[in-house]
């Protein structure tokens, strides 16, 4: 039997049309990394829009089969750099549920570190968003919330900093617990941090959100529905912004989210300003209302009765050996649903390993969303999905 | 030989035929010439036989001289003041290394980009390539001749002044379209013609605002329309009608347009089309691009100053507060100022939402303006104190309307979502 034939990928060059083919990316500036877009215009008017990948592929799956289960750590560092928090965390959630099957082998995450790391999950969550914000901002042409951004988000990398050592790849969540333990006064200055984050919340909704020229450029863009979304298996901001409750902290809680109170934000029909569900304002609404969650639960970690709870940061067990089998986990990250698919074969090291990154999924999606719309709603697409080219190409 | 020049200059056609007491002429006869007779190496006699209309010639040229070499400074102000202004906005402090304050930030710049590599695509048309920013540059500092800092203190008193600004920066487009095409790049491509009919489709509400206070002056020549602002500020252009109110804002969001600032810098949008038509660009040619953007922002605020807030005229009549050409200066730098102010707040429109403003709705309303202004000349066919107090009841009457209504507008804007699960 004949292979199926391939549909060719490429836009193939006509002479002597109106239409024109450009790259846009590698190089370019708001394609956040180096993701590469086939477009062909007809004037300002996209005709048709691939994605290639690929120049961010670092073998990350195929490294793993040759590193042990702690090794591996450091390299999801890599995968989504905005949010290196949530994908160790992830990975490590994904080997101790593996490591869960055998009774033998089995352990509790102590109660100090689940603390700690939803701590950390979560200020790294807004870190990330922030970044979304900010980035979104400069995609539409607005320089200035960038710069509050990153003045914010700065603050939480000086945190990581202290906790871990590093700004960007942190390595702080390991198998079992965390790393370390809070420096001195950590507490304090998280909260010190919250108490003058949450008003500026409202001042980015004021300067950016409720900005007419804004709703103008986002409102209605590049409608992702709720079928489309799960069709296309778009998860977190992007499935929420299309009026989907749907948050794997609150429908499969993991670690300790159920004892916490939050809203999951989601997308809205907005018919006075044009606001449709699953339009890009609303995918990066929820951004910014998530922000809002976000520090409703370090508040709540902050304000415990009885502190975060004493004891060892890292649970005791012997070696990262995990039986034989087979596992799939998934947990929240700030793009999405990040999914580690994990063959043991009982060695310290995995015989295979599958991540299943949000944002590669959400990319898919732009070839079909970016049809008839122009080369500035592109942009805004690209922005509103928030993609990191890291977690694409892993 | 003196005499053949003088005649060749009397019969020689000047655009401007009887400026009222020419200031070159009376500071050739009462300076320039008396200070011959005392120079050793003039002989005597050649003083009194001196042409004046020579001297008017020389004194021309030494004006022109300051012009030029000053001219070319106010870039360079501008692009530290943007700096500073983006700074302050942004939590930022800017500059701050070379020279105190930074204040010698801009020409280090102006340095480094000398000794940059002078790249010519090599596909690219390079004659026109090499041609855009000297037209571009060349126009934006042309429209300087016509502006007016202060009573005579201006190049050339054309009788056609306005006209011949709107002219010569309407060539700037073809600047553009020269520079896009010859890097033989899309994305240049893209970024000229966005440009073009962005410049294009702006010049129309624009030049219709400009003829409403040309109606009202019933002269093209620019110190008549400062001269008609002379009686302070409800004098001013912008409070003699309510036409010309309105005819104010639509000039400066087109003049904006024109200089392809934010919310219209979709020609050099750079998280689209990266630069636009300076994407190939390099060292010196850029920079020549670059002078000239800040040059044409300051040209056009000078411009909406001169139309419509009294040019050099002061506040009260008579008094010199806010005149002369340091008010000029003030009122044109206030101007620039809320040009910077808008570029570090506001987003970027698209290109049909771009178009869709100018055709839809300033468009509509400067027609709307001339008609207006026309009707109101028939009304107060001569400007009393009844016509400014009726035009300034209507402006304030009107602003409190448009309040109301733009905060019921204004209420609209989304909460922050109540996300209750």
């Amino acid at each position: 039997m004949a292979a199926p034939q391939l549909e060719s990928k490429f836009i193939e060059l006509q002479p002597f049309s109106d239409e024109m083919v450009v790259n846009m990316g590698p190089q370019h500036p708001s394609t956040h990394g180096v993701l590469r877009l086939e477009l062909k215009l007809d004037g300002e008017v996209v005709r048709e829009a691939i994605p290639h990948l690929g120049y961010l592929h670092r073998c990350f799956e195929k490294h793993s089969e040759n590193l042990s289960y702690p090794q591996i750590i450091p390299f999801t560092d890599r995968m989504d750099y905005i949010a290196a928090m949530n994908q160790n965390w992830g990975f490590c959630l994904a080997v101790e549920k593996l490591m869960a099957a055998d009774e033998s082998k089995s352990f509790e995450v102590p109660e100090r570190a689940e603390y700690l790391r939803v701590l950390i999950c979560e200020l790294n969550r807004i870190a990330s968003h922030l970044l979304a914000f900010g980035t979104y901002g400069m995609d539409i042409g607005a320089f200035t919330p960038f710069l509050y951004a990153f003045r914010d988000r700065e603050k939480i990398l000086l945190m990581f900093e202290k906790i871990c050592g590093a700004r960007l790849t942190y390595n702080y969540v390991r198998i079992g617990g965390v790393s370390r333990d809070l420096p001195p006064d950590f507490l304090d200055e998280v909260k010190e941090f919250i108490d003058y984050f949450e008003p500026k919340i409202d001042e980015y909704n004021n300067l950016l959100s409720g900005n007419s020229i804004f709703i103008e450029r986002t409102a209605g863009v590049a409608v992702m529905d709720q079928e489309m979304a799960i069709n296309y298996g778009a998860t977190g901001p992007n499935l929420r912004g299309a009026g989907m409750q749907w948050d794997l902290r609150k429908d499969e809680p993991y670690s300790i989210y159920d004892r916490f109170d939050f809203d999951i934000p989601y997308g809205k029909d907005m018919p006075e300003i044009g606001v449709v569900k699953g339009d890009c304002w609303n995918r990066y609404k929820v951004r910014m209302d998530e922000l809002k969650e976000s520090v409703k639960i370090v508040r709540q970690i902050l304000e415990l009765e009885s502190g975060i709870p004493d004891g060892p940061i890292v649970a005791e067990f012997k070696a990262v050996r995990p039986p034989k089998g087979e596992i799939f986990f998934r947990s929240e990250a700030p793009r999405g649903e990040l999914g580690f698919y994990i063959v043991s074969d009982g060695t310290p090291k995995p015989l295979r390993l599958k991540a299943r990154s949000p944002c590669f999924s959400a990319l898919s999606a732009l070839s079909e969303l970016s049809k008839g719309l122009m080369v500035a709603d592109i942009i805004a697409i690209i922005g509103s999905i928030d993609i990191v080219m890291g977690e694409v190409d892993r | 030989m003196f005499d053949q020049i003088q005649q060749i200059i009397s019969n020689s056609p000047r655009v401007s035929s009887e400026a009222t007491g020419n200031w070159a002429e009376e500071f050739a006869r009462n300076r320039l010439i008396p200070i011959l007779e005392h120079l050793p190496f003039v002989p005597a006699g050649v003083a009194e036989h001196f042409p004046v209309s020579l001297g008017t010639i020389l004194v021309m040229f030494g004006a022109c001289g300051i012009f030029v070499a000053i001219v070319p400074l106010i870039p360079l102000v501008l692009v530290l003041a943007e700096r500073k202004v983006s700074a302050q906005i942004q939590n930022r402090t800017g500059p701050m290394r070379v020279g105190p304050w930074g204040t010698l930030q801009t020409l280090a710049d102006g340095v480094k980009l000398i000794f940059k590599e002078d790249f010519i695509p090599p596909q690219g048309d390079k004659l026109l390539f090499v041609f855009a920013p000297y037209i571009i540059f060349a126009c934006s500092f042309a429209a300087f001749a016509a502006i007016p800092f202060g009573q005579g203190i201006l190049i050339s008193d054309f009788n056609i002044g306005i006209f011949y600004i709107m002219a010569i920066s309407s060539v700037v487009v073809m600047g553009v379209i020269m520079a896009g095409w010859s890097s033989n790049s899309k994305w240049s491509l893209l970024g000229a013609l966005r440009s073009a009919a962005q410049i294009v489709s702006y010049e129309i509400p624009l030049g219709l605002s400009i003829l409403v206070v040309v109606m009202l002056v019933e002269s093209l020549r620019m110190q008549d329309i400062v001269g008609s602002q002379s009686e302070g500020l409800f004098s001013w252009l912008i409070f003699r009608t309510p036409f010309t109110f309105i005819g104010f804002f639509v000039f400066f969001i087109s003049s904006i347009a024109e200089v392809n600032r934010t919310p219209f810098d979709l020609p050099e949008a750079e998280s689209e089309i990266v630069a636009g038509f300076h994407t190939e660009y390099s060292g010196m040619r850029f920079a020549l691009f670059f002078i000239a953007e800040y040059a044409n922002m300051f040209a056009v605020s000078a411009i909406a100053a001169t139309l419509f807030l009294g040019g050099w005229e002061g506040i009260l009549p008579g008094y010199d507060f806010l005149g002369g050409m340091p008010g000029f200066v003030l009122k044109t730098l206030f101007l620039v100022f809320v040009m910077m102010w808008l570029r570090w707040t506001l987003p970027r429109l698209r290109v049909d939402q771009l178009m869709n403003l100018c055709w839809k709705y300033l468009l509509p309303i400067a027609f709307f303006n001339i008609l207006g202004v026309g009707i109101w000349g028939l009304i107060f066919p001569k400007d009393s104190r009844l016509s400014i107090i009726i035009s300034m009841a209507i402006i304030v009457v009107g602003i409190i309307v448009t309040y109301a209504v733009a905060g019921k507008s204004l209420s609209k804007r989304p909460e922050p979502q109540p996300s209750s699960a």
